[in-house]
């Protein structure tokens, strides 16, 4: 019932095993398996219509529709909630939880071991220079190096401009401040359809005017928002970039 | 009257500076005036030309607009309750904006969000025109006003929620409250030639507002033509408030606090009034967009709130002194 586990589910679990997952693992903007989720029956997440789909098991995100996740529990279904991971090394743990709810222990134990010589891999050379980046989203919002997406970003051989601002989880950088800074990339977050102010700010040109003068990425397509393999992917993209600032 | 303008001009170049001077980014005003006009190539010259500038602008031509919009709608209405955010021309231009920006048309040419606005504001005004008859009296205004308001914030809010950007379900108080915050130079040359527009036209209703304080038939023997007039009023203040809210969300009272203030001052003449209240708007606007970044420099306190707590105890003040007409 959550686009993060649904992605681990459908990495872990037997033919036949998964019945369903969100209908936000369909969208290629929270997702990184769009394809591999056309076998199975999307849900919105209510617990009427999962309920009707008869699981043995639900396989929710701690912040899931609480209120549906109560209700199955009361209508006696197994109900596993898994949260979201904050960190690279949450993402191994993420994975052998879903793992064992899925009793695909051994399977999951090769996945993270997967995911564990794919990080060691990416290793960014210790004597490459580190250029200063800002992860710079909706509202303005600028994530920190204490969180997932932060982590992925030091692991590609950034420093965080966030840090230097004292904010270690995230928070509101006002574009003036952001321009202050003046970080070598600011890598901003995929607009979604229709519009909004909010997401008008990582696009204002003062940012662009930034982004111009670098190699520019954006962030928050579907490997960035989960705690999956697929931040591997994220990662590396993400020092490929790294690597062309400097030639 | 002259002394009035130089007073009113001199507190608007006063908080102009000011406006450039505050912001997050720690500068002095003659560095930030520096970086400003010779361009030094530092983030500061950035952040001065495509940050500080463009809301400083905005906050004068917004807030000109609707000090305008408000003198020349209580000129010709007589009343003075009349105001674009109360009468709902503000709510309306908010949701042809919505409309524009969420079906993709606002993306199809430059102009096409302040035009949406503006073709919105102008269904708005001429509804409250035949609902409230030119009279303007102020049971029937104030009624048309809220009915048109809750109409357009209802639909509003509904085609924000039908977005399907999941962050568009949240700037309905954006619309609603408006704000200044993140405004780019894009805004400014977006509002700016349609708002241009709008003075021009509510600037000329001068002469003729003045012979409507005589009555109807009296500006009419003065040689007044008063279905031109009218359609001027309509249309500049279509312009000046579709393309106001259009790039700043609905900012009300302006057009109710401005014109209350200085109508003393000009002897209660109408044409004197609207170019006291052009200024004086955008004094007003400044102020307010000053005092959210000084409140609550972190958040993004909306303008609106700002004005509601300053107009709305006038607006009350205003209706106890007309009850005997409301009765």
């Amino acid at each position: 019932m959550n686009v993060c586990t649904d992605q681990l589910a459908m990495l872990l679990a037997d033919e036949g095993q998964l019945l369903s997952v969100s209908s936000l693992a369909y969208d290629k903007r929270t997702s990184a398996m769009v394809e591999e989720a056309q076998g199975y029956i999307p849900n919105t997440g209510r617990a009427e219509e999962v309920f009707l789909l008869k699981p043995d098991l639900v396989i929710a995100g701690t912040y899931t529709a609480r209120a549906a996740v109560t209700m199955l529990e009361r209508l006696n279904i197994k109900v596993v909630t898994i949260a979201p991971a904050s960190s690279l090394k949450e993402v191994r743990a993420r994975i052998l939880d879903v793992g064992a709810a899925l009793g695909q222990t051994e399977r999951a134990e090769a996945l993270a071991a997967e995911f564990d010589a794919g990080l060691a891999a990416l290793q960014p050379d210790p004597n490459a220079r580190k250029p200063r980046a800002a992860l710079y989203g909706a509202n303005g919002y600028t994530v920190g190096s204490q969180t997932l997406s932060g982590e992925m970003l030091t692991a590609a051989g950034f420093i965080n401009i966030a840090t230097e601002m004292g904010l270690t989880h995230g928070g509101t950088l006002p574009l003036e401040l952001l321009a202050l800074a003046a970080p070598e990339v600011v890598i901003t977050s995929q607009p979604y359809p229709g519009a909004s102010r909010s997401e008008a700010v990582p696009r204002h040109p003062v940012v662009a005017r930034m982004q111009a003068q670098a190699v520019s990425s954006k962030m928050n397509d579907g490997d960035w928002l989960c705690g999956t393999p697929f931040v591997l992917r994220a990662i590396k993209n993400l020092a490929r970039h790294r690597e062309r600032l400097d030639k | 009257m002259t002394r009035l303008m130089a007073f009113l001009a001199a507190l608007t170049a006063a908080l102009f500076l000011a406006s450039l001077a505050i912001g997050p980014a720690a500068a002095t005003l003659s560095q930030s005036l520096t970086a400003l006009i010779w361009g030094d190539g530092t983030p500061l010259t950035l952040i001065m030309r495509e940050i500080r500038l463009p809301r400083a602008l905005l906050a004068v031509a917004i807030g000109a607009s609707l000090g305008l919009a408000g003198a020349a709608m209580q000129g010709y209405l007589r009343n003075p309750l009349a105001e674009p955010g109360l009468i709902g021309v503000s709510s309306s231009a908010a949701l042809g904006a919505v409309l524009s920006l969420q079906t993709g048309f606002a993306a199809t040419f430059a102009m096409a969000l302040p035009l949406s606005a503006l073709s919105a504001a102008l269904v708005g005004v001429l509804l409250v025109l035949t609902l409230a008859g030119s009279r303007g009296a102020s049971m029937t205004l104030i009624l048309a006003g809220i009915a048109i308001s809750a109409m357009a914030g209802a639909l509003t809010s509904l085609a924000l929620n039908l977005s399907p950007n999941p962050y568009a379900a949240h700037e309905v108080v954006f619309w609603m409250m408006g704000s200044l915050a993140d405004r780019s130079m894009l805004h400014v040359t977006l509002a700016v030639p349609i708002m241009a527009l709008g003075w021009l036209m509510l600037a000329s209703l001068g002469r003729g507002l003045d012979a409507l304080t005589l009555g109807e038939d009296a500006a009419a023997s003065m040689g007044i033509n008063l279905k031109r007039l009218r359609l001027m009023l309509v249309l500049g203040t279509s312009c000046v408030v579709g393309a106001a809210t259009a790039v700043a969300g609905a900012i009300g009272f302006v057009g109710l606090v401005v014109p209350h203030m200085l109508r003393p001052f000009v002897g209660g003449r109408p044409s004197r009034l609207l170019w006291a209240s052009a200024v004086g708007g955008a004094a007003m606007v400044l102020a307010a967009d000053i005092a959210v970044r000084l409140i609550l420099p972190e958040r993004d306190l909306k303008l609106g709130v700002v004005m509601a707590l300053i107009g709305a105890p006038l607006f009350l003040h205003l209706i106890y002194k007309t009850r005997k007409e409301l009765a």
